[in-house]
């Protein structure tokens, strides 16, 4: 049992986040419980010298072990054993809030009920009276503001008082009904005197978990005794008999009605009065009527989403710009500090230029869930769950996915990074997966410049009808793919629907700020480590090994013949890169000019030696079925790092020098010209860089959100397998139909 | 009072929870949720495909798919 450890529970949309930021302010920590993707905050609260330690609790409608999430909740409720449990509750919302309520009393843990949003109950004409519910509950209930902070502190004081009791306090003991209670009780005299697995919890609860049929505790139970465990499922299997039996049920909705049964006696007997009938629309209900309409509801979406997108990535330009002259400076400083060489070439191109890459993302990442944050704490993003929920549920996702579509390059140009987080939003575990695993098919930001340069090449009068092709395109691998996952690896029924539409709220800027933050910070330190070092080992693929001396040597006489024609003086000048054009005269840029494409020719050998160079040759073979010589090959390997690269390492491998995915034109004529190349050679490609491994920083993301490595490799391997075939389809048909050859 | 599943009410339709037909998960899920015999509710509307549907029960909304409503029978009261 941990010191001071007070443990926030309660619905999701109960507020409890946002006083869980009043209690606690700045001082969070944010981190994954071990082996899931769910969230774990922890904070800390001073109260009169004595300090509390607060862990907030995933958000759970009840304590069964349905999701990860409760089993996360119920977990930490049993095993940390903390001193005290504050259970937020949402006063305007009090019936079904109290539901998890009657739960956490019959565990046993001493709670204190935060009655919270008491300001939403009011202006809903609902008056709640907090001493009876108290004198009912037999527990101390605060009444809270979790937007203003209003009870923060008589909250804080209520938990430490409970906490001085030391951990405990005698279940709350409902009646089941006839055909429970009698066995339950006799469960329960059996469980006491066998000790059974009364170190964790009461043994009254225990019998009770046995009559909900759940799995976690019988799983435990069987462990523990397996001879009492098999006697009490005896027990429970002879009353669900009788259940179905007599009146067409079974124990575990019994045991819930009776809940409700409490629930609603207790809060007819004086605790809440309305002044109002209660089938009056409230505000969110009108507001609803326009916004989930059948005919504006759509609209009022697509220009939600464009507008999310269009902020996010105008917004975040200006700081990307500025991370990326920061980086050139940088590494310009390092150029001219370190002599030409490996360290020079490592820290400039390897780390510098891998570092900048991942930083480079961070202001997306921050817009882009600065809109998520507003658009989910504002209550919106579930009302367009609800709208295109029908069309998702097709292929096997889920109405949520389609933020995460959109973030990720669902109408071009987005990012997979913050695409496959924003799945966070997502809490069915089968759908989640099939959209973290289709995401990173939109068309992101960076494969832009390709697509750019293709359909400058080849298709420059398409421009237009060739990018909705493409936008189209990448929608239908991404449904097919999920539909493909979801009846095979991810098979199974889609998991229960059932959303809350929760009443629109005016985000707080501080619960929006502290949100994006955090998902900004975990993404930097964790992509940020990992990254650096796939940047060196790109980088070493790239450049490694090198040529052979007599081929540098070849080089070099190349040079020197060119130069010799040049006076004396310069000749030094000229072959170490010093004849820059202010300087020199008109008739020596031939000569410089000679020099660079020996230097380009230079680089492009280099490559074709390097590892990278060598898989992309070997590679030929089987590449040629899809048009690819080893030139595209090692451009594709390059886009491995940064989708964009696939650009700059094209250029090198045509002698065209280091091209910038911004300035593509020289490269463009270069493989318009090729004959190597044609328009189907050309749209394949965009095809395979379309569909192709992520790149590594997607990668990563991916693996970490699905929650083990093995979906990251399998990604990679899938998704190639994937651009291969249909890569090949696409050349091979249209070779034979003699389209664009 | 006619009795008939949720999934063919109307907008607007009000009734009282009588049966839920469903086990395992879904029908504890259901359950979380306040769905239980003896619940008020009113249908709110239907998303633009016409599912799923969005129900007020209990001082709140929850929507959900026109097959999870099909195990949710419901008394209901004539049409308004």
């Amino acid at each position: 049992m941990k010191e001071n450890l007070v443990a926030l529970a309660g619905n999701p949309n109960s507020g409890k986040t946002s006083l869980f930021n009043a209690i606690t302010g700045a001082r969070q920590h944010v981190a994954n419980y071990p082996g899931v993707t769910v969230e774990r905050k922890e904070g800390f609260a001073r109260l009169n010298g004595h300090e509390l330690h607060l862990v907030d609790l995933p958000g759970t409608y009840s304590l069964t072990a349905y999701s990860i999430e409760e089993l996360v909740a119920r977990d930490v409720l049993i095993l940390e054993r903390p001193r005290a449990v504050v259970n937020i509750v949402d006063a305007s919302n009090l019936e079904r809030n109290l539901y998890l309520t009657v739960q956490l009393l019959e565990l046993g843990i001493p709670i204190v009920v935060a009655l919270n949003m008491m300001d939403v109950a009011e202006g809903r004409g609902i008056e709640i009276d907090a001493y009876q519910l108290a004198r009912k509950l037999d527990v101390p209930v605060v009444p809270t503001v979790g937007r203003t902070g209003a009870g923060r502190e008589e909250l804080l004081r209520a938990a430490a008082e409970v906490a001085e009791g030391g951990g405990s306090r005698p279940p709350l003991n409902i009646s089941y009904g006839p055909d429970i209670d009698p066995e339950l009780s006799r469960m329960e005299a059996r469980i006491t005197s066998a000790g059974f697995l009364t170190d964790l919890h009461p043994a009254r609860w225990t019998a009770l978990k046995y009559f909900e049929s759940d799995e976690e505790v019988v799983k435990r139970g069987k462990a523990a005794d397996p001879a009492l465990s098999a006697e009490l499922e005896r027990t429970v299997q002879r009353v669900a008999e009788h259940l179905r039996k007599t009146l067409d049920t079974y124990p575990e909705a019994v045991i819930a009605d009776h809940r409700y049964g409490f629930i609603a006696a207790l809060l007819k007997s004086g605790v809440v009065t309305r002044k109002h009938a209660s089938d009056r629309l409230y505000v969110s209900d009108r507001i609803d009527r326009v916004v989930t309409n059948r005919f504006f509801g759509p609209i009022i979406t697509a220009v939600i989403l464009y507008a999310l997108y269009t902020f996010s990535f105008t917004t975040s330009k200006v700081p990307v710009g500025w991370l990326e002259s920061g980086f050139s400076a940088l590494k310009g400083l390092f150029e001219s500090l370190l002599p030409p060489g490996h360290l020079r070439s490592l820290i400039t191109e390897g780390i510098i230029d891998g570092v900048g890459g991942v930083l480079g993302f961070v202001p997306i990442i921050i817009f882009m869930f600065l809109g998520i944050a507003i658009l989910e704490d504002s209550g919106y993003l579930a009302r367009a769950a609800f709208m295109l929920d029908r069309v998702f549920r097709i292929f096997g996702l889920h109405g949520s996915s389609l933020m995460a579509y959109i973030v990720g390059g669902g109408i071009a140009g987005g990012c997979g990074v913050p695409g496959v987080m924003a799945t966070r939003t997502l809490r069915s575990s089968r759908e989640r997966l099939a959209t973290i695993l289709t995401v990173p098919l939109m068309n992101c930001g960076a494969k832009l410049p390709v697509y750019a340069l293709l359909i400058g090449a080849f298709f420059v009068e398409h421009e237009a009808r060739m990018m909705l092709l493409l936008t189209v395109i990448s929608w239908l691998m991404a449904f097919l793919v999920s539909k493909l996952l979801r009846s095979t690896l991810l098979q199974g029924p889609s998991t229960p629907f059932l959303l809350e539409l929760p009443p629109y709220r005016l985000p707080t800027l501080r619960g929006i700020l502290i949100h994006t933050w955090e998902r900004a910070w975990l993404y930097i330190r964790k992509a940020g480590t990992i990254l650096l070092a796939v940047s060196v080992i790109f980088w070493a693929l790239m450049n490694f090994p090198e040529l052979p001396e007599s081929e540098t040597a070849r080089f070099d006489s190349k040079r020197e013949a060119i130069v010799l024609d040049l006076p004396e003086e310069l000749r030094a000048a000229a072959l170490a890169g010093g004849l820059s054009s202010e300087e020199t005269p008109e008739h020596l840029s031939e000569v410089r000019g000679q020099l660079l494409a020996v230097d380009r020719e230079e680089a492009q050998a280099a490559l074709r030696y390097s590892i990278a160079g060598r898989a992309g040759t070997f590679l030929e073979p089987a590449t040629q079925w899809c048009g690819f010589d080893w030139r595209t090959n090692v451009a594709l390997v390059g886009g491995f790092a940064a989708k964009e690269m696939v650009v700059s390492v094209l250029g090198t491998a045509y002698s065209m020098g280091e091209v910038d995915p911004e300035e593509d034109a020289p490269l463009r004529e270069r493989l318009a010209r090729d004959p190597a190349w044609s328009p189907l050679v050309a749209f394949t490609l965009i095809l395979f860089c379309m569909l192709y491994v992520p790149c590594v920083v997607s990668v990563v993301c991916l693996a970490r959100e699905a929650g083990s490595w093995k979906w990251g490799l399998f990604s990679a391997v899938f998704n190639t397998m994937l651009a291969f075939l249909v890569a090949v389809l696409v050349y091979q048909g249209g070779r034979l139909m003699g389209l664009g050859v | 009072m006619p009795k008939m599943y949720l999934r063919r009410m109307a907008t607007g339709q009000k009734g009282v929870v009588c049966h839920v037909a469903a086990r395992g998960e879904l029908g504890r899920r259901i359950r979380d949720m306040g769905l239980v015999p003896g619940t008020p509710l009113e249908v709110q509307g239907r998303a633009p495909l016409k599912d799923p549907v969005a129900v007020k029960l209990r001082d709140f909304t929850l929507t959900l798919r026109n097959n999870e409503a099909d195990v949710i029978e419901v008394e209901v009261e004539d049409r308004p």
